[in-house]
């Protein structure tokens, strides 16, 4: 309860300056309706929180616009973003596998072969530099030429985002277990790749979870990002250029708040598998 | 034997390079798939040859700079040498070459879509994103009710695609450059929140009893004690918000500019299928976030000598 109640608090205070905020961010749509009704205040409110296309719609709004478009409709239709958010999640899902595979395959080459350290590791980082992001629409057109599968270019943005926190995360993990540990191996004779299945990979699965918490959410907005092209006609990005077009507000606002859903459930599934693995693994809660 | 070998590799893929380099004007029009294999070979191996020699004339100084340097080096020849050899189309993937001709012959207008992105939106919104974290940062370390509200929003944000907030902004601050301030500043509020949050906790209790013993207040505390100690952290959080910045500032332009900017040119020369300058504003970006990050790098070496990755 302790800790519930700050959050309420500022949940509760972000909501009354939301409504708040409406009425002055709308007047210049409103002030005209508002006079000719009238005026007085409860018109003003009317107005002001229903607004049909509004510069900020009022949380009730975008909540019907939700409701209406993920519960009223059919989940597989073009309108429900249920669709949308299973089109983005599954280009998200796919280059978050390929991008923690390749971060996971990176970190044991550069902690096993010295001279990949030296000449690697400066470039993965450099490769960070880069506002993929900002390119990533360009990339999707250039991949989009040479025939690959829709699915697979947004992915291939997705696991470019995601592999260099894996691959930080991972040669530190599997760096993690003491100089003690690694001679207790040595004196048993263990190979390099028995001294990695049986002690470096599972010292550093705290190090790949927290990693890919990172991951994951950067791997979703890849993927919405990715969708931005024109060519996209399906998924959250795509809905959000569509909005910003049409200056349908109301869509922007309900295909951020299933985004957002979308990241929280994601973040929390990793979570939770988290849990899960390092209870199987003997750690103490 | 051990110096033998290495030298005797630099010097033939010398002499290799050197001939492709002067047989033709254009060492590399016509070349078909053996001659490139070899002459990515060579560079390869002048490359790692290189190294070699380098780290016995000078060891230390050679492992940090001119291996990684000889490296990129390798994979710019590889490229240009397959892009090449493979007829790849420059609406596909431009060769290093082509992109480098095209970044000179274009300097004013990198100059002034450098002008737009970088000094007007990223710079502004990201001291305004950075200076407001930290403050409202401050004032959650003075009422801890206020901490204990907006942490968890801070994590939850942290994995918000934020990136879609930028048709609102737009929507909002209009085309020009104070939608994508708005965005930059969106967009680093809440890494610098919970990085100095973190810093200012990052003192420890023996430090603050001491500095209770000593009768100061929550501000010399915090100037003399816990501000220091947060350094690390405070500049973790410019240094990613000087990444995140440059993508905030560049996607906002996707959404609707006037007609300059790093993002607006991305967008309408991957429609006029120009993509050697969408390489040379890569290039641009790259070369720009590189240096924003090496300056801070560079001031967190001198605020935070004391912290342990630094000394020798």
């Amino acid at each position: 309860m302790t800790r519930a109640l700050p959050v309420l608090t500022i949940t509760l205070a972000l909501i009354i300056v939301w409504y708040a905020a409406c009425i002055p961010m709308n007047a210049v749509l409103t002030t005209p309706k508002i006079a000719a009704a009238g005026g007085g205040f409860a018109n003003t409110l009317a107005f002001s929180w229903n607004e049909v296309r509004p510069v900020l719609p009022s949380p009730h709004q975008v909540f019907r616009e939700i409701w209406n478009t993920t519960a009223m409709v059919e989940p597989w239709a073009i309108k429900s973003l249920i669709y949308h958010l299973w089109v983005t999640l599954s280009s998200t899902l796919v280059g978050f596998v390929l991008g923690g595979l390749l971060g996971v395959i990176l970190a044991i080459g550069i902690v096993h072969v010295g001279s990949l350290e030296k000449s690697l590791m400066p470039w993965v980082i450099a490769s960070q530099t880069i506002p993929i992001l900002a390119i990533a629409p360009m990339l999707i057109v250039v991949l989009g030429k040479t025939g690959l599968p829709d699915l697979i270019t947004k992915a291939s943005i997705s696991a470019y985002l995601c592999f260099f926190p894996v691959t930080i995360g991972m040669v530190k993990g599997l760096r993690s277990p003491d100089v003690m540990q690694q001679d207790l191996m040595r004196t048993y004779n263990a190979s390099a790749s028995q001294t990695l299945w049986k002690l470096r990979l599972p010292a550093s699965v705290p190090f790949l979870f927290a990693s890919l918490k990172v991951s994951v959410a950067i791997a979703l907005t890849g993927a919405i990002v990715a969708e931005l092209p024109t060519g996209a006609v399906a998924g959250i990005g795509a809905r959000l250029l569509n909005g910003s077009y049409y200056g349908n507000t109301l869509q922007i606002w309900a295909a951020l708040f299933v985004a957002a859903f979308g990241a929280a459930a994601l973040v929390w599934a990793l979570g939770a598998a988290e849990a899960l693995s390092l209870r199987r693994m003997g750690a103490k809660p | 034997m051990t110096r033998a070998l290495p030298t005797l590799i630099a010097a033939l893929a010398a002499a290799l390079l050197l001939t492709f380099a002067f047989s033709r004007a254009n060492p590399f029009t016509g070349m078909d798939w053996f001659i490139s294999l070899l002459f990515v070979m060579a560079t390869w191996a002048a490359a790692w040859a290189l190294s070699w020699v380098a780290d016995i004339l000078m060891p230390g100084a050679s492992s940090r700079f001119l291996v990684p340097a000889l490296f990129g080096l390798g994979l710019l020849a590889s490229w240009e040498a397959y892009v090449q050899a493979s007829a790849i189309p420059v609406v596909l993937l431009p060769a290093p070459s082509q992109i480098i001709a095209k970044f000179a012959s274009s300097v004013p207008t990198l100059a002034a879509d450098f002008v737009q992105t970088f000094v007007r939106a990223v710079i502004p919104g990201w001291l305004i994103g950075c200076g407001s974290g930290f403050l409202v940062a401050l004032l959650c370390d003075k009422f801890d009710f206020l901490r204990r509200g907006l942490l968890p929003f801070g994590n939850l944000v942290a994995a918000l695609p934020i990136v879609g907030v930028a048709p609102i902004l737009v929507m909002w601050f209009g085309f020009d450059w104070p939608s994508k301030a708005a965005m930059v500043v969106v967009m680093t509020f809440f890494p610098m929140l919970v990085n100095t949050l973190a810093g200012l906790n990052a003192s420890g209790h023996m430090e603050r009893d001491l500095m209770k013993s000593y009768a100061s207040g929550w501000l010399t505390t915090l100037f003399k004690l816990r501000l220091p100690a947060a350094m690390p952290f405070i500049f973790n959080a410019l240094k990613i918000n000087s990444t995140l910045a440059m993508i905030g500032a560049i996607v906002a332009e996707f959404f609707g500019t006037p007609i300059v900017g790093m993002g607006f040119r991305m967008s309408t020369e991957v429609g006029r299928q120009g993509l050697d300058m969408v390489w040379a504003e890569i290039a641009v970006a790259a070369i720009t976030g590189s240096i924003f990050y090496g300056c801070l790098a560079f001031m967190e070496r001198k605020v935070t000598f004391w912290h342990p990755s630094y000394r020798r």
